[in-house]
C-alpha cells in the first residue's frame, strides 16, 4: 500500500534515504540542502537507520568519504548544493572514474559570485560532464522517485556510474506538497542489496585508483564513456519496473501536448510546471504549443529529443544557467546539436531565465511562446541567445 | 614479547618490492615499517595521497600493495580512509564482515602539512579508528622539490631557490605534530628510522592498536631533494635525531614522553653538512650567522620539548 503524505522536497529525499538505509552517509551543511541532513541525522540519533553518518568538515571530504566508503563495499550517499557541489568537483570525476555508484541529491542553487542562496542550475549544469548520470525533478514526488531509481541505475553492473538527482532549491526543496511514498519494505525490495563484484574489505588484495599511464588511461576513459552510452537502456528498464510498482510511468523526458505542437519549450525541473500551465492556457485558445520536460540530462537522450522535435516549427530551450560561452546555455547546446541531423530542423532559440532565484512567472513563458510565433513568422532564429526576466533587456 | 627485528621481518610483507621508489628514499621504508607492526591476523586497507609513494607503487596494472589500497586525490586521504573505516563499521555492525581490518592513511608533508591539513583535522576530530602517517621529506618531491610548510629554514628547494638576494626558504618548519596534539587524539608520535627500527615499530604498534584516530610523523629523507648519497639514508636519520632537529617522542592521552635523548647533542652542522640542500650555508659570507640561527631554533624547540616531557 502506498503511503499518502505531505512533504517538502528535502523531506522527500530524507525519507527516501531513510527507507533505503544506506551504509554510509557523509554530508556537510549548505543551504538549501542542509535540511536533508537535519532530518537524516535525527533518524541516526533515533536509531531509525543503521547508517554510519559521517559529519565531515567540508563537501570535499563528504565526496572523499563517499568514495572511500563505496570502494569499501558500502552503499554511500550525500547531498549538497551550489558551492558545496563546486567544492566536490575534483572528486566527482574521481567517483565516476573509479566507477563507484555513489548517489548524490543536489538541491540546485546558484553558484557564487556574488553569493546567492537561491535557485538556478549553475551548480549541477557545471558538473554535467563529470561522468555522473543526472536526473532532474519537477516536484517532490519526482525527487523521491528519481532518487530511488537512481540507486538502481548507478549500481547496475552495466553502468557503475554515480548519479545526481536534482531538484530546485527552495522552490521544491522547501515547498510542502502531497506525495505518495512507497512502503519501506517495497523500497528495500526495489533497491535490493548492494553487492559489488569486488571491494576493499572483501578479504582479498585490491588496489583502487592506480596511477593510470599513457598506455591505459585512454582505454579507461573510453570504458567510462561506453558506460554512459549503455546507461540509457538500464535507465529505461528501471523506469519501467518502477512504473509497474507505483503506477508512475517515467521516460527520458516528458512530452506534454507535443503531438501536433508547432511551437515547443524545452525545460527541466520546477519551471516545467509553469510552462505546462501556460501551454494549457494557449491551447485553450487553439494555439498549437507543447512542452518537453527533460528528466535525464546525462546521458543526453539525443536521438529521442530529435525525434520529439522533428515535426515542430520552432523551439525555445530554457536554461536556468548561463554557460558564458557567448552562444547560450548548456541545455540549448545539446538540444540544438540533437536536431542537426533532422531533415527539417526546427528554428531554435535559447532563453536564459530565473538566475539566482529570480521569480519565473507565467508571463515569462507567455513571452517565450510569443517570441516563437515571431520566429516562425520571420523564419529567422539568428538572434538565438536571449534572456527573459532580466531588467534592461 | 620483546621487539626482535629479525622476527618482525619474517612476517609476510604487506608492501612488497618491485615498486619504483628511488634507492635511498624513506617513503617505502616508512610504509613497510608501519604495516609490519600490524598483527598478522589483521587485514589492512591503506589510503595514499597523491605523492611519490602513490605514483611509484601502483602503476596500472601493477601494485606493490598486497592488501587493500586506495588513492583518490591529493588533499583528501584522511577523508577517504575515514570513508573506508565508516564502511567497515557499518558493515561490521550489520554482520557482513567477519575479518578484522585496520585503516591507515599515508601522505607526504605536502599532502599533510599543507593541502591535506583540513581533511586531516576533520578526521582526527571525528575520531575515526585509523592511523594517519605523514612521511615527511620536507618538500614537494613528487612535483620537483618545491617548498612546503615542512621545509626547514634556509633549505634550497625549487620554489625558494638560493639567489643573490634570498638564501633559500626564509621560514622555519611548521610544527605539525604539535598541531595534531592540539586535537586531543589518543596517540601522537614523532619517529624516524633508527638502527633497528624499534622506535618506529613500537610507535606504529601503539598507533594501530590504540582505539581512535592516531598520528605518526615520520621523518623520511629524500636523496634527490636533500642531496645525499642513497646509502646514507640511515646516517641522515641518525644525525637528525642526535642533533635534536627531529626529536623522537610520543604524546599518549596528552602526556608528553621523550623516547630517545641523545647522550651528546650534536651541533646542527653535523646534520646539514651531509645534505646538498644546505650546501650554500658553508660558502655564503653570512653562512655562520645563518647556521647559528638554525641552531638557536633547534635549541629553543628542544628545551621546550624537554619541559613538556618532564
Amino acid at each position: 500500500m502506498a503511503i499518502r503524505e505531505r512533504l517538502s522536497g528535502n523531506e522527500a529525499i530524507a525519507t527516501a534515504l531513510k527507507q533505503v538505509n544506506p551504509d554510509v552517509v557523509a554530508a556537510y551543511p549548505i543551504t538549501p540542502s542542509t535540511e536533508v541532513v537535519h532530518y537524516f541525522s535525527q533518524y541516526v540519533a533515533d536509531g531509525k537507520v543503521g547508517t554510519e553518518f559521517v559529519a565531515v568538515e567540508s563537501e570535499h571530504s563528504a565526496m572523499s568519504a563517499c568514495i572511500g566508503a563505496q570502494a569499501a563495499g558500502a552503499r554511500s550517499a550525500t547531498v549538497t548544493s551550489a558551492c558545496g557541489l563546486a567544492l566536490m568537483w575534483e572528486l566527482l570525476y574521481v567517483a565516476s572514474g573509479h566507477r563507484l555508484p555513489v548517489t548524490l541529491a543536489v538541491i540546485n542553487r546558484a553558484l557564487s559570485g556574488p553569493i546567492n542562496i537561491n535557485n538556478d542550475h549553475s551548480d549541477s549544469m557545471g558538473a554535467r560532464d563529470s561522468g555522473w548520470i543526472q536526473l532532474y525533478s519537477e516536484n517532490n514526488q519526482e525527487a523521491y522517485d528519481n532518487y530511488l531509481m537512481s540507486l538502481r541505475i548507478a549500481e547496475h553492473p552495466d553502468v557503475l556510474l554515480p548519479t545526481m538527482t536534482c531538484q530546485d532549491g527552495f522552490i521544491t526543496s522547501h515547498a510542502i506538497e502531497n506525495i505518495e511514498l512507497l512502503e519501506t519494505e517495497a523500497v528495500q525490495k526495489f533497491v535490493g542489496k548492494y553487492k559489488p563484484e569486488r571491494h576493499l574489505i572483501d578479504g582479498k588484495p585490491m588496489s583502487v585508483g592506480p596511477y593510470d599511464t599513457v598506455q591505459f588511461y585512454f582505454e579507461h576513459q573510453y570504458q567510462r564513456a561506453q558506460a554512459m552510452l549503455g546507461a540509457k537502456k538500464v535507465i529505461l528498464d528501471v523506469f519501467k519496473e518502477f512504473g509497474e510498482l507505483t503506477g508512475r510511468k517515467y521516460g527520458l523526458f516528458e512530452e506534454y501536448k507535443m503531438e501536433d505542437a508547432e511551437r515547443a519549450i524545452v525545460v527541466l525541473n520546477s519551471s516545467a510546471g509553469t510552462a505546462k500551465y501556460v501551454c494549457d492556457k494557449l491551447r485553450a485558445n487553439g494555439e498549437k504549443v507543447g512542452v518537453i520536460k527533460l528528466r535525464v540530462f546525462r546521458p543526453f537522450p539525443m536521438a529521442e529529443i530529435a525525434k520529439a522535435l522533428a515535426h515542430v516549427k520552432a523551439v525555445a530551450v530554457m536554461d536556468k544557467c548561463d554557460s558564458f560561452s557567448a552562444v547560450g546555455g548548456p541545455v540549448f547546446a545539446d538540444v540544438r546539436s540533437a536536431c542537426y541531423d533532422l531533415e527539417n530542423r526546427p528554428l531554435m532559440i535559447n532563453y536564459i531565465y530565473g538566475l539566482g532565484g529570480r521569480d519565473v512567472p507565467v508571463e515569462n513563458f507567455e513571452t517565450v511562446y510569443a517570441a516563437l510565433s515571431e520566429v516562425i513568422k520571420t523564419g529567422k532564429a539568428d538572434n538565438f541567445y536571449r534572456h527573459v526576466g532580466v531588467r534592461g533587456v | 614479547m620483546a621487539y626482535n627485528l629479525k622476527q618482525e621481518c619474517c612476517k609476510p610483507e604487506r608492501f612488497v618490492g618491485g615498486h619504483r621508489l628511488c634507492a635511498g628514499c624513506g617513503a617505502g621504508v616508512a610504509v613497510r615499517g608501519v604495516l609490519r607492526a600490524l598483527n598478522p591476523e589483521d587485514k589492512s586497507v591503506s589510503g595514499v595521497a597523491t605523492s611519490c609513494l602513490e605514483v611509484s607503487s601502483v602503476l596500472y596494472p601493477f601494485t606493490a600493495w598486497n592488501e587493500g589500497y586506495i588513492h583518490s586525490a591529493f588533499e583528501n586521504v584522511a577523508a577517504t580512509i575515514a570513508g573506508c573505516e565508516a564502511a567497515y563499521k557499518a558493515k561490521k555492525r550489520k554482520g557482513e564482515i567477519k575479518d578484522s581490518y585496520k585503516f591507515t592513511a599515508f601522505a607526504g608533508d605536502g599532502g599533510t602539512y599543507d593541502i591535506g591539513l583540513q581533511s586531516l583535522s576533520g578526521a582526527l576530530e571525528r575520531g575515526h579508528d585509523m592511523v594517519y602517517v605523514c612521511y615527511d621529506n620536507e618538500a614537494y618531491m613528487n612535483t620537483g622539490l618545491q617548498r612546503s610548510s615542512a621545509t626547514p629554514k634556509f633549505a634550497e628547494v625549487s620554489t625558494s631557490p638560493v639567489g643573490t638576494e634570498i638564501p633559500g626558504k626564509m621560514q622555519h618548519k611548521k610544527d605539525l605534530t604539535e598541531i595534531v596534539v592540539g586535537h586531543g587524539v589518543p596517540y601522537v608520535a614523532q619517529t624516524t628510522f633508527t638502527a633497528n627500527f624499534k622506535d618506529l615499530h613500537e610507535k606504529a604498534y601503539k598507533a594501530h592498536y590504540t582505539p581512535g584516530a592516531n598520528f605518526l610523523n615520520i621523518l623520511a629523507p629524500c636523496p634527490r631533494g636533500w642531496r645525499y648519497a642513497p646509502e646514507d639514508l640511515m646516517k641522515i636519520c641518525k644525525l637528525a635525531v642526535d642533533t635534536c632537529v627531529w626529536p623522537l617522542y610520543e604524546v599518549v592521552e596528552g602526556e608528553w614522553k621523550l623516547t630517545y635523548e641523545p647522550k651528546n647533542k650534536l651541533p646542527i652542522e653535523d646534520y646539514i653538512k651531509e645534505q646538498g640542500r644546505f650546501r650554500h650555508l658553508f660558502s655564503m659570507p653570512n653562512g655562520e650567522e645563518m647556521i647559528a640561527d638554525l641552531q638557536a631554533h633547534v635549541d629553543k624547540k628542544w628545551e621546550k620539548l624537554l619541559k613538556k616531557c618532564k
